[in-house]
């Protein structure tokens, strides 16, 4: 008790409180938050307002006041988008780029990298709402659209052949990644949450293309998410796996490591005659 | 072991017993005498001879593994429904190609071992091999009288590339069939009748139904038949010419020095090759190697991110990336030759000037005498700059087959490496060769130094005037010789000048020949210092011996300085 009265006047006691309140009703919001299907109609305007004066902060810069993008000059005289237009993105875009840590950018570059989560949850629903309430757009999935471990093997086996014929040529087949020209490439999919594969799919982040509800249902996208979690998952039989970056790496291997072991050991036999000069 | 303690073979109790059947084979076969001779055949040693040993052993564990392979495998494209053990392909669609190699890696009990000590086998055998063909060549192995064996060589290192190829497109999953489909791209580029070839290979338009047992056939009968019987001639021809040593004490270019066949060099290679084995089979063991599984059944319509060839086809595929667009369109027929010349060129070229180049050689110098004596990279210089040339052109051909791998990993723009590396190829061998020569002149030089100057010792004096010198001791005879027996003396490249006519002014009418030849002397020999004359190192004998400084006092057990400065002493 001593312990916690003396260590109350801390000058991280009153952060670390701040942190626990926000992390409680972050936490309660959660629990009591309406399914996020339905969240763009029932959105509450004051949620909306919060979101839109976080985005005024957080975003504007690069987004424009009303979300509508800024252009700006860019080099050698050429219009460069600094931040495109966010009107009818949609909410699933909005928690995509924020919760995988793309938004806001830190830098610009080729391709926003994948990083940590800056805002709370919570402030990430209230920008989404707030995108979401300025166009129509593609809302966030459920937990039913995101429920991959209620995919039957049926249902793997075919989220595997859509996996190969639509994300493989970019993502490489175990979702190791991919370079793209330009610099820009095709994130590794290990650890991706599934919300975020639902919705990367949905939005199409950057160059990868927008997979709407016609090209493959949502039932398809679980199916999709099912196999990628189900492969990475199960391990890798047969050893240490080359990243799944394959015969490159592979051959570099058996030239360093292998032919590098044989080659001690003939030097070793070499050095070894019958008539050994050791002494 | 002592020689009272050593029984003869003969009279052992087991030798006792299977004299009878010995003798009984040896009156038919008569293998006795013929075996005698071979099997005291005397190897020379030196780490470098192992390298083709570890293709001959990695060959051998292909074999091995091989037919285990085929027991299970079944080469057709007929359909079935995967009905195996691995869940998240059950059920799809595949060749029955694919679904046996699906069941061998799950359903077979240590199928998935062999079949990955079996691709690694098939990646060390190519690299040994290269590894093997670096070390003849640097070495001037090939020179008269090998030249066939080199040869044999390079249709053994071609076939074994085609016989993983081979291997590579069997179980007919989608990075096999991506691979195929760049080899059918190849052979459709051939200028007119690549379609037709196409057709004739592919048994109708790419991928049709004939190509896996049409591959299988060749990957496990017609190759490896032809591979056997190079390897047996490859082996005969060396027992014939004898093996090649480095230059030393009691070499010669009439012996050779080193350990019979029968027992030393036996149980030497026979452990050699348990060693390749464990080797190959630790990788096997603990290294996932080409998981079809994760890469799905070949479809065309499909493509994986960081598609690849094995290693050893890396290199046309590079090229092929390297290449800008280029086709042309001549009386109806399309050329595209932004994949014939690198593909198609690429390997035709490699191939073609390796197996010149004993003779191209030849030609330049003119040298018709034997080798056995092994020939220092550095008393070569032009050789070794050629080789280290190539082997960088190589290297950014390889690098560019992995452009993406290396943007994806470094965070690079593929077209920035795309360019380094077209820029490259042609600039990057230049320097290669232009430093390599460089350090090879200076180290025939410092070679020349030790002789006439003997070996630094290490120790230094200080003068009474406050000046400091390095002691030299004259180099023991053994290494002297060994620096001097193989390194040819170079030739008077100024008294064979073709002349255009000769002194009654008739024309020469072989002057054009004769004169590019003599230029390529010049080039061959530009640089090389000779070595000291007899006279020169004698003189500088005496010097260092008496005169102003004390011979220093070397104890037995000097044996040189080592690179670092330090006396060699055990
Ligand atoms: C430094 C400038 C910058 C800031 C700050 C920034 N963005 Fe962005 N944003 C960009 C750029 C540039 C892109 C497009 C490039 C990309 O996606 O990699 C982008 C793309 C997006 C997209 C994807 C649009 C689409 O078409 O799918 C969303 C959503 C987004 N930003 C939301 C936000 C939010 C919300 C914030 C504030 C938390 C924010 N951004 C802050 C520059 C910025
Ligand atoms: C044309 C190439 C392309 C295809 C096809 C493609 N993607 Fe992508 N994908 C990308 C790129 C590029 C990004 C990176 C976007 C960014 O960083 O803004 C990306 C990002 C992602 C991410 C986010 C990963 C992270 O690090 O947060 C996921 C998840 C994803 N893709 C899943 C898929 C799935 C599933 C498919 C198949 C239905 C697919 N992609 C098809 C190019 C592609
Ligand atoms: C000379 C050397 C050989 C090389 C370089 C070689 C190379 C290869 C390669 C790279 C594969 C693909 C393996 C995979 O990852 O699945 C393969 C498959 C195969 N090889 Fe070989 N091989 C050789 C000799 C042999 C021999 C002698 C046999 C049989 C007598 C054989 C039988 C097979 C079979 C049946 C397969 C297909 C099975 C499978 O893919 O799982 N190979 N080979």
């Amino acid at each position: 008790m001593r312990k916690l009265s003396t260590r109350r006047r801390h000058f991280l006691a009153l952060p670390a409180l701040l942190a626990m309140a926000l992390l409680l009703t972050g936490a309660a919001y959660a629990v009591v938050a309406p399914d996020s299907a339905t969240a763009e109609s029932d959105a509450s305007v004051s949620q909306i307002e919060a979101g839109r004066q976080l985005f005024v902060v957080g975003c504007a810069s690069c987004h424009g006041l009303n979300a509508e993008g800024v252009t700006t000059a860019g080099t050698d005289g050429e219009p460069g988008n600094y931040g495109p237009s966010l009107i009818g993105v949609g909410a699933a875009a909005v928690g995509f780029q924020m919760e995988t840590g793309r938004m806001p950018l830190a830098r610009s570059g080729p391709q926003a990298p994948r990083n940590q989560q800056t805002y709370t949850d919570e402030e990430i629903e209230q920008i989404a709402a707030y995108v979401a309430s300025l166009a129509p757009g593609p809302a966030r999935p459920s937990e039913k659209d995101v429920d991959w471990q209620s995919v039957d093997e049926e249902g793997i086996a075919r989220g595997g052949e859509f996996f190969r014929t639509n994300c493989t040529a970019c993502h490489n087949s175990v979702g190791a990644g991919g370079a793209l020209p330009s610099g820009r490439y095709a994130p590794s999919l290990k650890d991706v949450e599934p919300i975020h594969l639902y919705e990367a799919m949905l939005t199409g982040p950057q160059q990868m293309p927008v997979f709407s509800d016609e090209v493959l249902t949502p039932q398809d996208k679980r199916e999709i998410i099912a196999y990628v979690k189900t492969v990475q998952q199960q391990g890798n039989d047969g050893g240490i796996g080359g990243g799944g970056l394959g015969p490159v790496v592979d051959g570099m291997f058996m030239w360093i490591i292998g032919l590098g072991i044989l080659t001690g050991f003939a030097v070793w036999i070499g050095m070894h005659g019958t008539r050994t000069t050791k002494r | 072991m002592s020689n009272n303690t050593f029984t003869r073979v003969e009279d052992s109790p087991t030798g006792k017993k299977l004299a009878g059947p010995v003798g009984w084979l040896d009156d038919r076969l008569g293998l006795a005498a013929a075996g005698k001779k071979n099997l005291r055949k005397v190897f020379p040693e030196h780490w470098s001879f192992m390298l083709g040993e570890v293709a001959l052993w990695s060959f051998v564990v292909l074999l091995l593994t091989g037919v285990f392979l085929t027991l299970w495998f079944v080469p057709s494209m007929g359909l079935v429904e995967y009905q195996g053990s691995y869940k998240p392909l059950y059920g799809i669609e595949m060749s029955e190609a694919y679904a046996s190699t699906l069941n061998i890696s799950f359903d077979i009990r240590g199928g998935l071992l062999i079949r990955q000590i079996h691709h690694w086998g098939a990646l060390l055998f190519v690299a040994a091999m290269m590894a093997h063909m670096l070390r003849v060549f640097f070495t001037g192995a090939y020179r008269k009288p090998r030249e066939i064996n080199w040869l044999i060589g390079v249709g053994l290192l071609s076939l074994g590339m085609v016989e993983g190829f081979t291997g590579y497109s069997l179980p007919d999953d989608l990075l096999s069939g991506t691979g195929l489909r760049f080899v059918d791209g190849m052979i459709r580029s051939i200028p007119l009748v690549g379609s037709y070839i196409e057709f004739f290979v592919f048994g109708g338009e790419f991928p049709g139904e004939a190509i896996v047992p049409r591959l299988y056939i060749a990957h496990v009968l017609l190759i490896p038949a032809i591979l056997l019987g190079l390897v047996g001639a490859h082996m005969l021809l060396l027992v014939y010419h004898k093996h090649t040593q480095w230059p030393g004490p009691g070499r010669t270019n009439e012996n050779v020095v080193g350990y019979p066949m029968l027992p030393v060099y036996m149980a030497k290679a026979g452990g050699f090759f348990f060693i390749v084995f464990g080797v190959l089979a630790l990788f096997g063991a603990i290294i996932q190697i080409n998981p079809v599984w994760v890469y799905g059944p070949y479809n065309p319509s499909e493509v994986t991110a960081g598609s690849q060839p094995d290693w050893y086809m890396g290199f046309s595929e590079g090229l092929v990336r390297l290449m800008p667009p280029l086709e042309t369109t001549w009386f109806g027929w399309t050329f595209t030759w932004s994949v014939f010349l690198p593909a198609v060129g690429g390997l035709g070229l490699v191939f073609t000037s390796l197996a010149l180049w004993p003779f191209i050689e030849r030609w330049i110098t003119g040298d018709e005498r034997e080798h056995h004596l092994l020939e220092r990279p550095r008393n070569a210089p032009v050789r070794t700059a050629l080789g280290v040339a190539a082997m960088t052109m190589y290297g950014v051909g390889w690098a560019a087959g992995g452009n993406d791998i290396i943007a994806l990993k470094f965070g690079l723009d593929i077209f920035a490496i795309t360019w380094v590396l077209r820029i490259g190829f042609f600039v990057f061998p230049v320097i290669a060769f232009i430093v390599t020569k460089r350090i090879c002149i200076s180290l025939q030089r410092k070679d020349n130094e030790t002789l006439s100057h003997g070996w630094e010792t290490g120790v230094i004096d200080r003068s009474p005037a406050g000046g400091y010198a390095e002691r030299h001791a004259p180099l023991p005879v053994e290494k002297a010789y060994a620096l001097t027996s193989s390194r040819e003396p170079l030739p008077e490249l100024e008294s064979e000048r073709p002349k255009k006519a000769d002194a009654k002014g008739v024309r020469n009418p072989k002057y054009r020949k004769q004169s590019l030849r003599h230029r390529l002397r010049e080039f061959y020999y530009s640089g090389s210092v000779d070595q000291p004359s007899r006279e020169e190192i004698e003189h500088a004998n005496e010097h260092l011996v008496g005169a102003d400084q004390h011979p220093i006092e070397l104890g037995e057990d000097f044996q040189g300085i080592s690179e670092t400065g330090v006396p060699r002493v055990h």
